[in-house]
């Protein structure tokens, strides 16, 4: 099956890009464990700080693999002509794209299934409370993540800057909404912000379902704005998504 | 039928346009150079052809196909050379050409594409690893490895060492030999006279001659060179006997010597340049 034979591929080429591995895959795993060695033994709103800041890491890592690192890959092939290449064969746009997030909804997988797992043995953390309702809210923010990084490559003109605006658009995110640390220690404007950013609510989402045991139906809003955010990127993609590169003076 | 049909074909950018109403056909299994200075308008029709653009006017089939509406079927029976387009640098040339076969209904085998385009030796080599000219051997092998029945090369010897060249000469006539039709664009004379069966020749967003490159230079046009009084001497003429016998009997009566006198016949290059000069003083 031509999404499968793709997939497989897209995974191969996911880890021997070391770089793109590192910084995606490996460094919220890295972050998990600074910084849940230096707070891990503290409590945070109530609960273990090692088990409060998995979830939060848990949830950079999405906004890292699914935005930045998809956003970024996609905008270097577009301006490498990778993608026109592809669109000059029969694979159909969706298929292949659909491979390439199906691809990245895997690293994320093993991502959190990694952190659940070294949080667990080497920090003490809680397995988590509600898994399935865990596992669901990741798929939700992978899939919108994804939309959104989908998004950011059509406001991103270069292969070189790819890098340096999506960073400058997740990092400032991650911390705003409290990947890091409590929401809750937040000054009063950067509150402001972070109520309308789509890291936060799904970080209320993993952070209920993981820590608290909750259902996901018992928060319609947080799945509401994660939605919202996902289907504004979906709409942005689909009228604006390049497959070639930004013309030079384009050769008439 | 004729493999590709371009009848009036208008193409603006903006205010500009850059396509004036441009018709040529290529028949099926004839290698069809479109040759012309850069900006003339070659990847701009060409892209056209291949789906990519949107035209402004004008009709363009090929394989009976509208490019504007064709979808799988149709991406499947062609193949495309792009003047540059990256593959994935950290797959190996096997796993390139394995992943693009994927795509396509009927591929030929990886295997015989690769020592096809003189790619053996370099199977297991990541793409990375490859030379510009390799790079554009993998780019050839992409395009054939669906089994197209149309294949576009745009300028797919640029930047190539002359052995590399003459190496590429022979897999595009490989390609003929196949029963392949193929668009070639160039701004090598040498490639369009040698390669192709038949040369249209655009300038200036407009097509300004086509036919074989024998057609071409159909009208024998010689020019004669030679020194004298330490001055250049250029004739051009259509009776090269009669000039070169009056010439020789002069000099030979006067007992001078025709100093540095050399005969050449008119290449392609000579009717190229004096098509797209014409065109550049309109």
């Amino acid at each position: 099956m031509l999404f499968l034979h793709e997939l497989r591929v897209q995974q191969l080429l996911f880890w021997r890009n070391r770089e793109a591995a590192f910084f995606s895959f490996l460094f919220p795993i890295i972050l998990l464990v600074l910084l849940g060695s230096v707070y891990g033994d503290e409590e945070i709103e109530g609960v273990s700080g090692a088990t409060y800041l998995l979830a939060g890491l848990i949830g950079y890592g999405v906004s890292a693999t699914a935005f930045a690192s998809l956003a970024i890959t996609l905008v270097v092939r577009r301006e490498a002509g990778l993608l026109k290449r592809v669109r000059g064969t029969p694979l159909s746009p969706a298929t292949y794209l659909t491979a390439v997030i199906g691809s990245i909804v895997i690293v994320i997988a093993l991502q959190a299934a990694a952190q659940v797992l070294i949080g667990h043995f080497l920090l003490n953390a809680d397995w988590p409370a509600s898994p399935t309702s865990f596992v669901v809210a990741l798929g939700l923010g992978a899939a919108s993540f994804a939309a959104l990084g989908l998004a950011v490559t059509t406001v991103v003109r270069t292969a070189e800057g790819s890098s340096a605006i999506v960073n400058a658009i997740y990092l400032p995110m991650a911390f705003i909404s409290g990947a890091f640390f409590s929401p809750k220690e937040l000054p009063r404007f950067l509150e402001v912000i972070s109520e309308a950013l789509p890291l936060t609510y799904l970080l209320q989402l993993i952070r209920s379902t993981f820590i608290e045991g909750e259902l996901l139906s018992s928060s319609p809003g947080a799945i509401t704005a994660v939605l919202v955010w996902g289907l504004f990127g979906l709409v942005v993609a689909l009228r604006m998504f390049r497959w070639a590169p930004r013309e030079g003076m384009s050769e008439a | 039928m004729s493999a590709i049909e371009v009848f009036g074909l208008r193409k603006s950018y903006g205010p500009r346009e850059v396509l004036h109403g441009v018709s040529f056909a290529v028949e099926t299994g004839e290698v069809f150079a479109l040759l012309g200075p850069n900006g003339a308008g070659k990847t701009t029709t060409v892209e056209i052809l291949e789906g990519y653009r949107r035209r402004d006017g004008g009709e363009v089939r090929v394989l009976g196909t509208d490019p504007a509406r064709g979808g799988r079927d149709f991406r499947s029976r062609i193949g495309i050379v792009l003047q540059s387009s990256a593959v994935y640098p950290l797959l190996t040339v096997r796993e390139t050409l394995d992943l693009f076969a994927g795509y396509y209904p009927h591929p030929r085998k990886v295997g015989g594409v690769i020592e096809l385009v003189g790619l053996a030796g370099k199977v297991n080599a990541r793409v990375r690893t490859l030379s510009g000219g390799q790079l554009r051997r993998l780019d050839l092998a992409l395009a054939l490895i669906g089994d197209p029945d149309v294949i576009f090369l745009d300028e797919p010897t640029t930047g190539f060492d002359p052995a590399a060249r003459r190496q590429a000469w022979e897999t595009i006539r490989d390609l003929r030999a196949l029963g392949k039709s193929i668009l070639l664009t160039t701004h090598y004379m040498e490639e369009a006279q040698r390669l192709s069966d038949r040369i249209a020749i655009l300038a200036d967003g407009r097509i300004v001659t086509t036919g074989s490159p024998r057609e071409l230079l159909a009208e024998q046009v010689v020019e004669i060179r030679f020194r004298r009084n330490g001055e250049d001497i250029v004739l051009t003429t259509t009776e090269p006997t009669r000039v070169l016998n009056e010439l020789t009997s002069d000099a030979l009566a006067e007992g001078v010597e025709l100093e540095g006198l050399e005969v050449h016949p008119r290449t392609l290059e000579d009717v190229y340049l004096e098509l797209t000069r014409e065109e550049a003083e309109v």
